[in-house]
Formats: C-alpha cells, structure tokens, sequence
C-alpha cells in the first residue's frame, strides 16, 4: 500500500535519507527505530510531504505522491497524522478540533461531524472531555484527542511520530492502549517510537535506521532477538 | 510663570477651531488606521510568502516606510507624488490620509508578519497533514491565533498613529495641533493653545486605551485561561 523506491532527501547539502526502499503492506505495523538524527522523523514526514521529496519515490496505493500531478491535500486526507506535540489547536475545543476537517474537507454536516468525533472520542475514552479545550486536558489525554482527529478522517494509514515522547511517564500507557486497540482494528501504521516493549507486541515488523538508512528490518522476534548487523546490536544494546 | 495670569478665554474664543481640530485629527487617524490594516494584512502577508516576487516588495515597502521619517514622507507625497500623478494637489486630507494609510501599513505589516510567525509552526503541520489547503489552514488554524496576540500591538499603533497624525498640520491641515498654532500666533501667547492640545491628544489616547483594553479583554486568549494571566504579568 505504500511503497517507497531509492527515497533521498537533502536539507540543503546535509543529506539525510540516503536511499531508502521500503513497501509497507497494508493492515501491517510498522515500527521505526534508531538512533536520535538518523532520519526516522524525515522518512515519515516524507510519506505525506511534510518534507519535499529530494530523489526518489513514494507510492500510496499506487499514486506517486511526488508526482507535480497529484494532488498533495487529497493524498493528505488519506494519510493521518499523530504528531509527538500533539499540535491540537488551542483555540478550538475538543470537539471542534476533531470536526473541522471532515466538515471543511469530506463536506460533512455539523450533526454527522459530531456524531463521528463523539463515536472517535469514546474510543479513545474521552467523551466527557468534548467541551474542553486543549490546555485543559493532560498531555495524554491530548495526544488521544489528536489520534481522534487524526482518525476522523478515515485515513488508509496513521504515521505517529514518537507519539508518546513528550508524555510524563505514568501517561504513555494510555496512548499505546488506544494505538493497539487500532493495530488490531487492522488499521495501517507506522510508528515511530522509543517503546520497545509496544514495537515487540504490536509491530509486524520492525525496522532500525541509523544514518539515513535502513540498516535492519525484519519481525520484532528476530530484530530484538537475533539481529545480525553489528549496529543494530549496538544500538539494543543501548535501549533494552 | 504664574498660571492665574493664564488666559483661558483665549481659547474660547478659538473653541470652533479647536471642535475642528479635534474632528480632523479623529478623521485623519481612523481613515489611516482603517486604511493602513487593509492594506497592512496584504503586505504582512506578503512578508511570510515563500514566493520571492511577493516577499522582497513587501518587505522593501516595509523597510523604507519605517526607516524613513513621517515627516518627510508627508512632504514628499503633499508636494511631489500626488502632484506628480494626477498634476495637481488634492489637497491637506487626501494627502495626509495618503501619507498615514501608507505610513500605518508598514507598521501594521510588520505586527501581522510577526503574529503569523509566532504561531508555531507545528499548527501549520497538523492542518496541512489533515488536508487542508495553504489558504484554508491560514484562514481557519494560523490567522484565529495570531490575531489573538496581534491585538495588543495593533492598539498601540493605533495611539502612536493617532500622536503621529499631528505631523500634518505641516502641510496646513486644521486639525488639533493646528488650532493651537493659529492660537498661539494671534495673541502670541503659547502655554495656553499647547497645553490645550496636549490635553485634547491626551483625552482621545486615553478614550482609544480603554477601547483597546476591552478589545483585548473580549478576544484575547478566551480559550486559555492560564496564558492570560501569565500575559498580565508580563506586560
Ligand atoms: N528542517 C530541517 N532542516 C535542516 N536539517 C534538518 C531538518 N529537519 C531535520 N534535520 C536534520 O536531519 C537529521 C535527521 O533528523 P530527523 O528528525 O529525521 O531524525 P530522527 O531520527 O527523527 O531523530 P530523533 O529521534 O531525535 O527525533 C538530523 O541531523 C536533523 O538535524
Ligand atoms: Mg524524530
């Protein structure tokens, strides 16, 4: 469902994706992990063209989404997006914040709009919340509002970069909860993330960058359990 | 000096020249105001383009308005620019309005560019990755918050520009500080007609203060209670 082809990608002359190829199947989980500056944050944000695509190709279900053709806001609105500030908007409440887009882009109505962000908001526990605003909410209960977001759209596939690092520790649960929940509704995801113990469970593979490549990937048994590039090692050897 | 020797009848028998003032100078100041926010949001824009033919002019024009002195822009677009188009002059209030709309803009500009740019740039983010367009992300995400934090700059730029307004009177515009000088040159008596200006200039700032302050009560931060404290202190 995506399919990544030879993707490189230069900040001015520092080169940060250096060739990666990489397919992405759908209703699979995908968790990403490597050192801090190996690109991991560029890869996804490449995905749905947060970052111009220097060489290379992205595919979503056969669309090349760095084609001058397509329409990078369609593309968008296919892919979510759950960002490690969560980056809600503070001047709109709950509710609004997960209605704005279907109503602006899919052309729902205001009662189906709330009907959808409600459904989504029980999912991810947060019903009573719908009234408050941001600021008001713990930062996990605001990172689940903007996975909510993120979901009222009905994307193919959820990216989540480092979702739960900026989280106060007794917080992370709560989110990874919910991003199971979705992993087993058979949602496509890639994540990003530090939580090795989520990237085991949950991931169907697992793939380590370091250096603006991908230098391992394979299922969580044998990534975590048998790697066999030396700084795969290293870097385990570091987080387990 | 001894202020019971102070003639105050003087002025009142000046007061019509003076009601005038007063409504000149309220009449040039809104008009620029007006004028200058229209076209202050076109150019601070302008400043946060990406596209390079918009962003050097807006910021050349932003540049040159504000590094030059009001004075001098007034005289040169009394006596030179508008005679230089349409060949010949329009008058005190067409130019000074000219002069104060094109003055006030810079200024306003450079508030809107920085209200745009300190919204972090993770909201442009979120709505972008939701599918929103440049222009609905802006208009529904960028522009709510930073109006917000625009509103206490733009009201001091409404006082500077209503002080500033007085520096038409160099091209014979009767407004207050106008009066003051036909007072002052009759009777050759000063304390009287400038403090009597100083008084009326000080009376609509503080009328345009208490607009401001309710503005600011009525839209600033309502959605967050904590930052509005914290933005008392501060200022
Ligand atoms: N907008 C940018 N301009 C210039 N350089 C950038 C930019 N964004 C990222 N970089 C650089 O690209 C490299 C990879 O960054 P990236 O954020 O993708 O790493 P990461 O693997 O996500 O790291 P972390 O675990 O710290 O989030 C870093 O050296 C970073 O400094
Ligand atoms: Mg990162």
């Amino acid at each position: 469902m995506i399919k990544v082809e030879n993707l490189h990608k230069h900040f001015d002359k520092l080169e940060v994706l250096k060739g990666i190829d990489y397919e992405i199947k759908e209703k699979e989980v995908v968790c990403v992990i490597g050192p801090s500056g190996s690109g991991k944050s560029t890869f996804l944000r490449c995905i749905n063209l947060l970052e111009e695509i220097t060489n290379g190709a992205i595919y979503i279900d056969g669309v090349k989404v760095n084609d001058p053709k397509t329409n990078i806001n369609d593309i968008r609105t296919e892919v979510g997006m759950v960002f490690q500030q969560f980056n809600l908007f503070p001047h709109m409440t709950v509710l609004d914040n997960i209605t704005m887009a279907p109503m602006l882009i899919r052309k729902l109505s205001k009662p189906e709009a709330e009907k959808l962000a409600l459904e989504l908001l029980d999912k991810v526990g947060l019903r009573a919340k719908a009234d408050n605003y941001p600021q008001q909410l713990s930062g996990g209960q605001q990172q689940r509002v903007a996975i909510a977001r993120a979901l009222a759209m009905k994307p193919k596939v959820m990216l989540f970069d480092e979702p739960t690092s900026a989280l106060d520790p007794e917080m992370v649960n709560e989110v990874l909860d919910v991003m199971k929940q979705l992993a087993l509704e058979g949602m496509t995801m890639v994540v990003v993330t530090h939580e090795m113990g989520f990237a085991r469970e949950v991931a169907d593979r697992v793939v380590f960058m370091d250096g603006g490549f991908i230098v391992e990937q394979g299922d969580p048994e044998q990534l975590f359990g048998n790697p066999q590039n030396e700084r795969t090692k290293a870097f385990l050897g570091k987080v387990l | 000096m001894d202020f019971l020797e102070l003639r105050w009848d003087i002025i009142w028998n000046y007061r019509e020249l003076f009601l005038r003032g007063i409504w000149i100078t309220i009449l040039l100041t809104i008009s620029g105001y007006v004028g200058g926010i229209i076209l202050g949001v076109l150019i601070g824009l302008g400043e946060t383009s990406k596209k390079k033919w918009i962003y050097w002019p807006s910021k050349l024009y932003v540049d040159l308005f504000r590094g030059t002195p009001m004075l001098v822009q007034i005289l040169i677009i009394h006596l030179a620019f508008i005679p230089a188009i349409f060949g010949q002059s329009y008058g005190f209030m067409v130019s000074g309005i000219t002069a104060l709309i094109l003055n006030c803009a810079a200024y306003n500009a450079e508030i809107i560019r920085a209200g745009i740019q300190s919204i972090d740039k993770g909201q442009m983010e979120a709505a972008r990755s939701l599918g929103l367009t440049h222009s609905q992300a802006m208009r529904k995400i960028i522009l709510p918050q930073a109006f917000r934090r625009m509103i206490p700059p733009l009201g001091n730029e409404f006082i500077a520009l209503l002080k500033d307004s007085s520096l038409v009177t160099v091209i014979a515009a009767n407004d207050i500080l106008y009066a003051a000088k036909v007072v002052a040159g009759a009777y050759n008596r000063f304390w009287e007609p400038y403090l009597v200006a100083a008084l009326l200039y000080l009376i609509l700032t503080y009328l345009v203060t208490k607009v401001v302050a309710y503005v600011e009560r009525r839209f600033s931060n309502s959605y967050n209670p904590r930052k509005k404290k914290e933005g008392r202190v501060a200022s």
